[in-house]
């Protein structure tokens, strides 16, 4: 059975289609390995090599990838959502009832997204004060440092944005305080709000503007953060390892 | 290279001190980076302009608060919809904005203890709008209030007004 798996395998590997995607053997030295890995869009940006010491559980707490994992979970179920929800009063708040009464599965979907939305802002917490104090921001980390301020940012207008779109009492009075907030900046204050909003109420507009925000803006600065934030560990060599770690006492 | 082109241009050219010279490289360079740059601003001006509305679906400011006989003396009604108080005191009529000036809660009217408290934050104002306690940072404005023709306060959330000028009816 395994023997004939394997061969059925080897054979769609001597195809001319697999050979014209994949164009290399098996990976089964250090150099076709890491041909593997460079040859591949999706892990090109990922080092070839990392030390033992940078996986263990100390070393990061699988913090950054934890966030990652559920900023995936989020793209996902966040779409599925989409897929019922219309912007627009009064609409919008039916539609988060629908989700949770009436749409099979809905309040499943919908408490996976909320319940991710939390854990994400909880995890990328963790990550910078784990960074922190791991002296993860000091040279050469400083730029991915910054990045991953702005990626922090970006989760928090992720979760705010998002926090509107149920279109409830919760929601409206959330975003009348802190787009008030946003008008106590000096001189420009009140503009910001007024084209945040679309108006000077939190109405129609203000709701659109924020799930445009939610679901296209923040969400592809992100992915393009993510990336350059990755990339940029493996270019400044990898995590931070305690000096103590690389003693192997701990 | 510019050394160059001075050795072999007209006479007024070579007087040029060397290194002012602007080549046509330069020269194309900084007119295709100055078009680029305002090019640039012009789309930041008109995605402000697109971003900003123009009409807004918004309920009127200015609006009709009915016949003075409506209110009875010393008192303070909320209008909900108009986020407004009308008070009536023995000096005359004024609106107050029933809008709390700290982050813009609607405070709620307390007849018991004779003031305004805000639900989000605990300001407390009289019922003028001056404030009683924080975190507010100003009092609850007044707006222009009016006598319309057919004997109708008109209240406009446009036209803020000194506390001190009240409607005699």
């Amino acid at each position: 059975m395994a023997t004939s798996f394997q061969s059925a395998l080897q054979n769609l590997r001597d195809t001319k289609v697999w050979k014209s995607i994949f164009r290399r053997g098996p990976a089964n030295t250090n150099r076709t390995r890491s041909l593997a890995i460079f040859g591949n869009l999706f892990l090109h940006w990922m080092p070839v090599k990392v030390r033992e010491k940078s996986l263990r559980v100390r070393a990061s707490y699988y913090l950054g990838s934890i966030s990652f994992l559920l900023f995936i979970v989020l793209f996902v179920t966040g779409i599925l959502l989409m897929f019922y929800y219309h912007p627009a009063a009064p609409n919008a708040y039916r539609d988060m009832k629908d989700l949770q009464f009436v749409v099979s599965n809905g309040v499943f979907l919908r408490n996976m997204h909320r319940l991710a939305a939390h854990l994400m802002v909880f995890a990328v917490f963790w990550h910078m004060f784990h960074v922190f104090y791991r002296g993860g921001y000091k040279p050469p980390h400083e730029f991915n440092w910054v990045v991953g301020v702005v990626l922090l940012l970006v989760t928090l207008f992720l979760s705010y944005t998002g926090y509107l779109l149920p279109w409830d009492q919760l929601a409206f009075w959330a975003v009348t305080v802190g787009t008030n907030i946003i008008s106590a900046m000096p001189f420009i204050g009140n503009k910001v709000r007024f084209l945040l909003l679309g108006g000077n109420i939190v109405g129609e507009n203000a709701l659109l503007r924020f799930y445009v925000l939610h679901v296209v803006i923040l969400p592809l600065a992100a992915f393009v953060l993510i990336g350059i934030h990755f990339w940029r560990v493996q270019k400044d060599g990898g995590l931070t390892v305690k000096p103590k770690d690389e003693d192997g006492k701990e | 290279m510019s050394n160059i082109k001075t050795s072999t241009a007209s006479g007024t050219l070579q007087a040029a001190p060397a290194g002012k010279e602007i080549t046509r490289r330069d020269f194309l360079n900084e007119i295709t980076m100055g078009a680029l740059g305002i090019a640039g601003l012009g789309s930041v001006a008109v995605t402000y302009q697109f971003f900003s509305p123009n009409v807004l679906f918004e309920p009127s400011t200015t609006f009709l608060a009915g016949n003075p006989d409506l209110y009875p003396a010393h008192s303070v009604t909320f209008l909900q919809d108009q986020q407004v108080y009308i008070v009536r005191m023995p000096e005359g009529f004024y609106a107050v904005s029933a809008v709390c000036t700290h982050l813009g809660c609607i405070t709620q009217w307390k007849p018991d203890a004779d003031m305004v408290a805000c639900p989000c934050h605990g300001s407390k104002f009289r019922p003028d709008g001056m404030k009683i306690e924080g975190p507010a940072p100003r009092p609850l404005p007044h707006f222009a209030i009016t006598l319309t023709a057919d004997g109708e306060l008109q209240v406009d959330k446009l036209q803020i007004i000194k506390a001190s000028q009240v409607l005699k009816v």
